[in-house]
Parts: C-alpha cells; structure tokens; sequence
C-alpha cells in the first residue's frame, strides 16, 4: 500500500486536472453569461425605471410660497399687511457647543424655558445641517442686540418671514376676518400643487372669500440635493405670482366711529352707499382681535372667546337674524297704499289695543293709552302698532309676504363673505313645513308690526334702507371695489349685481318716505333721539323687537326684565333724504332706544366727513332713476373677467 | 528566520545574474528566454493587470469625488505592491514550496494575535497594529490556504482519498473561522473559497463534492444561529431588499438604482449622481462596481469584465502550463479564487448574491488586499517564468 502512494502518476494527475479545469472553465462561462444577463437585465430592460429612481433620488422641486395680496380700505389704509417676523434659528452643524451657545444667547436675550424645551426637540427630529428655531417673533431690540453679537455665533441666524398682520385688529375682525395655518381638511378643498409652500388659509370674512384672488400661484424651484438632503445647486426657477390686493369699500374712519358709537352695547351697524351698494362700515360688537389667530391662537383664549355669552366671534350682521320690529312698517304701508287695502286718507282709533272679530286676545299698543285717532301717515310716525295690527288683519299674510319678498327678503344677499344667512319671511306653508303648525290669525296681525317668525339680518335690513333710499333700485351689498395686481399694473374693477327694482307709483314712495321723515322732524316722532341736533334731512324708522315674543305679548311681571330677555333696539336711516348718499341700519341687542343715538353719531360722522369718503374713481355707474312705469333696466352681463358676487355658486 | 532570508535573497542574485548573463545564454543551446523572462514578469499578465488598475484609477477618481489625493496615495499602494509582485516573480517557486508550512503556521498565529490584542477597526477586529504599519493577517491566508494545500497534495495519489480531504478540511477550516470570529465574513469565506477551489482541482470525487454541498446546505440554521445580528439582516436584506429600503436594504437598492440608471453608454465620466451625491453607500470601496455601471454604463461594465477575464484566462493557461503538482495546484487555486472574488463583488453590487464585505480586486480602494493580490499575481509569474524549457 505504502509502495502504492509514493507512486504518482504525473501524466494522469495532470489529465485529471485539465479535465477539471475544462469543467471550470465551463462553470466560469456560465457565470459570467448570468452576470452579463443581469447587467443587461438592469441596464437595458430595467433602465428607464432605474433613470426615474434616480431622477428621484437627487432631483427636487422646492416649491416657493407667493406673497399674500394686501387688503385696503377706501380710503387707502391697509386692512391687512404682512410683516416680516423674525425668529432665531441655529444651525447644529455648525456650532460647536450647542449648550455652551444657548447659555450665552440667553445673556443677551431673554429666552425661555418652553423654547428651548422645543428646540432640543426639533434638534433630536430634524436634520442637524438645517437651521431649527430657538425662538420666534424677535422684538427690534431683540434682532438688534443679536445683530451686534453675531460675529461671536457661528451658526446662529435671524432669520425673517412674512405673517399676516392686521394693523386696524378688532374693528375688521369680522369683515377682513383672519388667516390661519392650513388645516388638512381645509388642503384637501385646495389645490395641495398651488398650496405646497403654503402655510397659512383665509379662514373667515373676506380672507376666506377672495382666498384664490389673494393667495396667488406657487413658483418651484428644481433643485440638486445629496444624500444628506443638502441642496446642490438650483437648476431651474419659476418665480410665485403673488396674491391680488384687495380694495374694500369700507371707510376705517366710518368704521371706527360706527364701533365706537356702538360702545359696550352688542349688536351691528350695516351702512350702505346707496347709489353703489358698497358697504361704508359692517360693524359687529363685540370683537376680537383677529391676530390672535394668525400664529395659532392659544386654548385658553380660545375658550375665553368662544365661550363668551356676548358672542364675539359671532358675526351679526351676516348671521345674526333678528326681527324686523316697526321698520317693517314703512314697507308694509308701501304695499297696502299700491294694493288700495287703505287710502291715505284711512284713519282708526287707537285706543291702545286691538282684537280680532270673535277672539277674545288683546294685541296691545306699544302705547298702552293708545294713540287716537291715526291715519296712514301719524301711524308711521309715532309707529302705531293698533293701526298696523288692523292694516296686516286687512292685508293677509299673502300681501305682507309679497312686499316682504320684493324687498329682497328672506334670500342671502350675496354678499362677499360666506356664512350669510336668508332670514325668514313667514308664510303659512312655511310654519306648516317647518313648525308642522297651522297658520293663526294672529300670526298676521304679529306680523303687521314686524314680529312673529319674521326674521331678517342687519345687512338685509341695511339693504331695505338702501332701496327705500333708492326709491326701489340698488346694487347688491358688497365689500370689494377692485383688486389690483401687486405691482399696481392691472386693475379689475368689481361688477357690482343690480337688485330687480321694485315698482310703485312715485307718490307712494314719496308718501312713505315723508312719514320716515316725519319719524325725525315730527314732535311726536319716535325717532327724536336720531334727529335731535341733525344738520341735514334725513328719514328713518325705528323699531323695538321682543326676543322672546311667542305670543306677541310682552314680557312682564318683572320690574327688572333680565338683559338677555330686553327688546333689542332697530332704527333704519338714510340721508340726507333728496339724494341719499348713506343709508343705514343699526341693531343693539337686549338695550330699548340705544339705535338712534348710535345712528345719529355715525350719521353724523359721515356727513362731516363725507368729502373723504366721496371718491367718484371708486363708484361704478350710478343707478338709473326708475320710472314707475318703465320696466327697470336689465343689468348688463357680466363678462367673465369681472367678478361677480354669485362666483361662489 | 535567518535562513529564509538568506535563500530569499540568494534567489534575487541569482535572477540578477541571469538577466545579466543573458547575452551568454543566448548563445548558449538551451531555448530562448525573452527579457521579460528573464526578468520573471509575465507580460500579459502584466498588462491585463495594469489595464485593469488604469481603468479602475479613472473609476477611483470620480468615485472619489475627484480627490487627487486619494487617487495619489492608491498609485502609492500600487507601486509598493507592483515592487512586492515583481519580488515574489524573482522567487522560484520550489522556494514557495519550501516555506509554505511556515507561512501557514505564521499566518495561523497571526490570527490567533489579532483575536487577542487586535485594535478594534469599524467595529470588528481585523487588523493587527504593528507599530508603523496596522496590518490584516486575515489576507495573508487568502494566499496561505491555497499553499498548504497546494503543498499538502504535491506528494500525495490525486484523486485524494477520504482521510486527505479531511485533513485539506481542516487546513481550510481552522483559519477560516478564525476569520470569520474576528469577524469578517467576507474573508473568511474567501479563504474557504480558496480553499475548495485547490480541493476541486485536486479531482476530488464528485459525490463528495455534492456531499460537502448538502452537508452546507443542512448546516445552514446552525450558521445562522453563529451569525451577527449585522450578517443576519444582509441576508435577510438579499432575500427581500424592499424590507427595509432606508436601512439593511438601502445599499443594493441604491447600487441598483446606480447601475440600471447608467444604462447602455453611461451618464458619462464624472457625471453618476447616486455617487457623486453620496447616495451610493461605499462608493469608493465595495460598490465601487456601481460607479462603473453608472458612468460608464453597460459598455464600460462589460470592457472591465473582460478585462478580468483576460487576467483569469492567463492564470488558468499559467496553471495549465505548470510543471509538477504543486504549482499547477497553487495557480490554479489563485486563479479560481481571483475569479469568485470579482465575481462575487460584482454579483453583491447587481443584486446577485447577499451583501458581503469583498472589495473589487484592483479597483476598489483600499490597501491590503492590493498587496495580497500583487503578491499571487507575482506567484504566478514566478511559477511560468520559472519553468523548465523542455527542448523538444
């Protein structure tokens, strides 16, 4: 055996081993045929999505926020602005000792706890070669004192941002409303392309409504980036298009004087250009400061708002609905005269009360020892309840809805700003639809005085001012004027809607509108607290609404009637009376009389200032004066380019 | 020790001598030595070699970001290990087989040093810090195993019987996992590799050689149990990359990304986003590959392809051509495992196989396994240039 070993047989050893190396050589050729396969596999078959998932990797398109549109008042003042913040931001990477520099910041500035709680947060979640912010909205002391230390922070940036501001806060809150971050709810109704660099959305008033006009297009830019997320370079950018300026209507000097005038009472104030329809001052007390939202407004001064019995963020003159009072009477009075139910000349006895043939309920005057004798026009001017008890009882509901409804109540006003509610002009169908109760008699003679289920928004009785100021035309309410683009190049004017007219003879206005005026000049006219001291013309027609009036009876019983449960205050003006240029309405909750005096300053205000507020560039074409027999006038179609207050449909 | 040197430097005189006297040998009957010869380079290997290293130069510089320095000190390595390569060329390879029990042994304790006082190197014990140099014995068995194989079988009836294969297992298994506790898979498989390759040429019965495969294949879960918690992922991560595409996963997804974008011609030179924006892991070391079939997508990729296969088709005819046993063992061996080494590379950055740490031979940067590779390159020109003529 040993013998055997020691002999090798070289010639076979090496046959073998060729052998096997053929064999190899096949094995290798197979591999390498697998590998070339692959490669092709990759390189060939796969490569378009392999080019895309590189294209991925180091290719990005950082989208670029555009610039908000500015809001302006008539007058020129801005509404809302965007002010640069600045906030202080460290960039880890470059900072050698992240503690050791807070610690010395802190020395210069005042920084706090919470801070720099958050800051240690974001440090430990977001890249450390990007800046993360130590802490927002530096005062200019702050961003000064920074400034002179800086060469001694490498890594510690100022670093500014545009946020809305609104310079003139609570007298716009619920006009201009607020912007506030973007909510997901609130990104998936927009465009989420146009919205990629956006953080804040208008969320009430007109911010909301012109969102698209004022938010303007997202620019991009492609950029390189590495691994890390590290921009490269830029190779391509589309700059934003920034946002439309906005012109409102509304005069801040009006507006002011209207809020104050309103002072501690809660209620609204709606006035109206007659010969244009542009809103001079919406008034809603109390209010709030709508800046307190921009940035995110904190949970306990939201509740503190929210849960006030005053209401504040609650904005009356859309949303509130509240009834009519006597100012439906001038109106009433309108339809009865053009339906013949009465004649001028028709006069009753007032003894204090009145009651319907065969029931025994006594519907009382607001004078308990009545008024005498009163006709048509005394009836207006001392606001008569008996007579309008006996005219609504002749008319029926029918008429008193018809007029109702031809004064466009009842349905939005398409005003500018969402949320608007329509009022309620009561019908038996709607009682029976809505209340599933029939139609009582009283119900009518209620409603002859404005009370009931009638409801109507202050802007809807603004509205019905404006067109007892007209004579029966006007525009549709509305805030905006035009919107500019933001380097003032382009101008759209706004296309304000003309109301359908509403038609009756010309001595019925003017019989009516005598009465209004009656109402101020008159010794016995209920509207002395507005007129006193007034140094022009004027008409108007006050109103005391029950809150609670189910039975139209008035609460009693008390000698103190709790605030909440005390008649709200009404008065409907315009002036001066040949040529209207405001018309007005004022409402004050739960505080009887307190609506002429804050009528009769705002009136006031506005005519020792009206030269200010008169700018004819502003006013689209006057109204044609309607002919009682003429149909009116067809608005013009309004082309595209315009806007229209229907663009939200 | 002594005694070595002495031989070594006796074999450098002597090949000196010869080339000196070449004029006299020309003359003389005995067949004709060209120059290079003469000198011991095997000139195609040789230049399939330097075409390889000046392709992967180009790669290097644009996988490094264009840093001159770094391509600077890998021409350093180069030339060190071109001076080893032509070293070993000048040592007749009955030398080789005279210390190879030494080298193996050296090279066994060296191991067993680096377990004990290894420097901890990227979380494993690799290297061995020798003062000046930080030295990585692990490569030298790459050369070692193939040897002791080589040099237990040069004496011994091929096929080998049952009880030499056990004993070649243990040649083979006793550095291997030494390695592989150090730990570094990638080397230890090399070596196992390396190994079975000298064992495949030895004509070893196919039976066994499925044996030995299935035995691997059931021994598999107790591999898996000994496995790192990092080794585990990698394969975890081979059999399904999209399991975790931002960490084990990332690595094959990117390079795959790299290399399908490349495409048929490439992004160009110096125009591979996934490497230039670091999105590549290991861009200038193991998935060097990538660069190339990004950049200079599949023309480039397969121009480098054969370029291996040029040097492995002469190291096969080196070994076809050698003379006793032993040689014809080690070329063999050296060159079967510098083929799985390139192609195991190639086939970790493609997606092929698991992620395992093997560098691209010659292209990747790094220093030690330059020198391992020069130095067999340098054993194999020594085996073809040391041949006896036969005159016919």
């Amino acid at each position: 055996m040993k013998k055997r070993l020691r002999i090798k047989n070289h010639q076979q050893e090496l046959r073998l081993f060729q052998k096997r190396m053929i064999f190899t050589c096949i094995g290798v050729g197979v591999l390498i045929g697998l590998l070339f396969f692959r490669l092709f596999d990759l390189q060939v078959v796969e490569h378009n999505k392999y080019t895309t998932m590189s294209t991925q990797n180091h290719l990005e398109l950082l989208p670029i926020a555009p610039t908000r549109g500015l809001i302006y008042s008539r007058d020129g003042i801005l509404l809302a602005a965007n002010k640069s913040v600045f906030s202080l931001e460290i960039t880890p990477d470059d900072v050698k000792n992240l503690k050791q520099t807070i610690t010395k910041l802190k020395q210069i500035i005042p920084i706090s706890q919470d801070d720099t709680d958050s800051f240690w947060r974001l440090v430990r979640r977001r890249p450390q070669y990007q800046g993360i912010p130590l802490k927002y909205h530096l005062s200019k002391q702050d961003v000064a004192k920074l400034y002179v230390n800086m060469y001694r922070f490498p890594g510690v940036h100022i670093k500014a941002h545009l946020m809305r501001y609104y310079p003139e806060g609570k007298y716009f809150a619920h006009t201009v409303g607020y912007v506030s971050r973007i909510n997901p709810r609130e990104l998936a109704r927009v465009n989420p392309t146009n919205y990629a660099a956006t953080n804040f959305i208008g969320k009430t008033g007109l911010e909301q409504y012109y969102e698209k006009q004022l938010h303007g297009l997202v620019g991009y830019q492609e950029v390189e980036v590495d691994a890390q997320g590290r921009i490269v370079r830029t190779l391509e950018r589309v700059a934003p298009v920034p946002g439309k300026n906005l012109y409102l209507s509304l005069d801040v000097g009006l507006q002011i004087a209207a809020t104050k005038a309103m002072g501690k009472y809660n209620g609204a104030v709606v006035v109206i250009q007659p010969s244009t329809g542009q809103i001079l001052a919406m008034v809603s007390t109390p209010n709030f400061d709508p800046n307190l939202f921009v940035d995110g407004i904190s949970e306990k001064t939201y509740r503190k708002l929210a849960d006030s019995k005053a209401e504040p963020l609650f904005n009356r003159d859309i949303r509130g609905q509240y009834p009519f009072g006597s100012t439906a009477k001038p109106i009433e009075a309108l339809e009865a005269l053009n339906d013949k139910v009465i004649t001028p000349q028709y006069t009753i006895f007032d003894p204090g009360w009145f009651k319907l043939p065969n029931y025994h309920h006594i519907y009382h005057c607001w004078l308990r020892t009545g008024h005498g004798n009163v006709d048509l026009h005394r009836a207006i001017v001392v606001s008569c309840d008996t007579f309008f008890y006996n005219l609504a009882h002749m008319m029926g509901i029918a008429k008193i809805d018809t007029v109702f409804n031809k004064f466009h109540l009842g349905h939005t006003m398409h005003i500018d700003i969402d949320g608007e509610l329509n009022g309620i002009v009561a019908s038996p169908e709607w009682k029976q639809r809505v209340k599933d109760k029939p139609w009582y008699p009283g119900d009518t003679i209620i409603s002859g005085i404005g009370q009931g289920s009638m409801l109507a928004t202050p802007l809807q009785i603004a509205n019905v001012t404006a067109e007892l100021a007209n004579r029966g035309t006007a525009y549709y309410p509305h805030l905006l004027v035009k919107t500019t683009s933001q380097d003032d190049k382009t101008t759209t004017m706004f296309k304000p809607t003309e109301e359908q007219s509403i038609i009756f003879p010309h001595w019925i206005w003017h019989f009516v509108i005598k009465a209004m005026v009656g109402v101020v000049t008159e010794p016995e006219g209920t509207g002395w607290r507005f007129g006193r001291g007034l140094q022009f013309s004027a008409a108007a027609k006050t109103g005391t609404a029950q809150v609670y009036s189910d039975t139209g009876t008035q609460v009693k019983g008390k000698k103190v009637i709790p605030i909440r449960l005390r008649s709200q205050s009404l008065l409907i003006a315009f002036a001066p009376v040949k040529h209207p240029k405001i018309a007005i309405a004022v409402l004050v909750e739960h505080s009887p009389h307190v609506a002429p005096e804050v009528a009769h300053k705002v009136v006031e205000y506005y005519m020792m200032h009206q030269h200010h507020l008169h700018d004819k560039s502003l006013a689209p074409p006057p109204l044609l004066p309607v002919d009682s027999t003429t149909p009116p006038p067809t608005p013009a179609k309004s082309s595209q380019q315009l806007i229209t207050p229907f663009n939200n449909d | 020790m002594w005694f070595f040197i002495g031989q070594f430097l006796s074999d450098i005189m002597q090949s000196i001598n010869s080339y000196i006297h070449r004029a006299q040998a020309k003359k003389s009957t005995t067949a004709y030595r060209s120059t290079w010869q003469r000198l011991h380079i095997d000139f195609f290997l040789f230049t399939s070699v330097l075409a390889v290293i000046t392709m992967g130069l180009f790669i290097l510089y644009s996988a490094a970001n264009q840093n001159m320095h770094i391509v600077e000190k890998q021409l350093l390595r180069f030339l060190i290990a071109f001076f080893i390569m032509l070293i070993a060329a000048q040592i007749p390879p009955q030398r080789f087989r005279q210390w190879t029990p030494v080298i193996y042994f050296l090279g066994l304790m060296l191991l067993a040093a680096v377990l004990a006082i290894g420097v901890v190197s990227q979380g494993a014990e690799r290297w061995l810090d020798l003062g000046v140099v930080k030295f990585q014995p692990s490569e030298i068995m790459k050369i070692a195993v193939p040897m002791a194989l080589a040099w237990y079988f040069k004496d011994r009836q091929l096929p080998p019987s049952f009880k030499d294969v056990v004993i070649a297992g243990l040649i083979i298994i006793v550095p291997a996992l030494l390695v592989a506790k150090q730990p570094d898979l990638g080397t230890a498989l090399m070596i196992s590799i390396s190994g079975a390759c000298v064992l495949l040429l030895t004509g070893l019965n196919w039976r066994w050689i499925g044996g030995s495969l299935l035995a691997l294949v059931a021994s598999t879960p107790v591999l898996w149990h000994f496995m790192h918690n990092y080794q585990r992922q990698r394969v975890l991560t081979f059999i399904n990359p999209a399991r975790d595409p931002l960490g084990t996963g990332y690595h094959i997804i990117q390079s795959k990304v790299a290399i399908g974008s490349g495409g048929v011609l490439g992004k160009g030179w110096l125009n591979g986003t996934q490497s230039h924006l670091n999105f590549l892991p290991a861009h200038a070391t193991d998935f060097i590959f990538a660069v190339c079939g990004e950049e200079l997508g599949l023309i480039g990729s397969t121009v480098l392809i054969v370029l291996y296969l040029f040097i492995l088709y002469r190291c096969i005819y080196i070994s076809l051509k050698a003379q006793d046993t032993y040689t014809r063992l080690l070329a063999g061996g050296l060159a079967l495992t510098f083929f799985v080494s390139f192609y195991i590379n190639i086939g970790m950055v493609t997606g092929i196989f698991p992620v395992v740490g093997i560098p691209l031979p010659l292209i990747s940067y790094g220093g030690t396994s330059i020198m391992t590779l020069l130095t067999a390159f340098g054993i194999l020109m020594s085996i073809h240039t040391h041949r006896k003529l036969n005159t016919k």
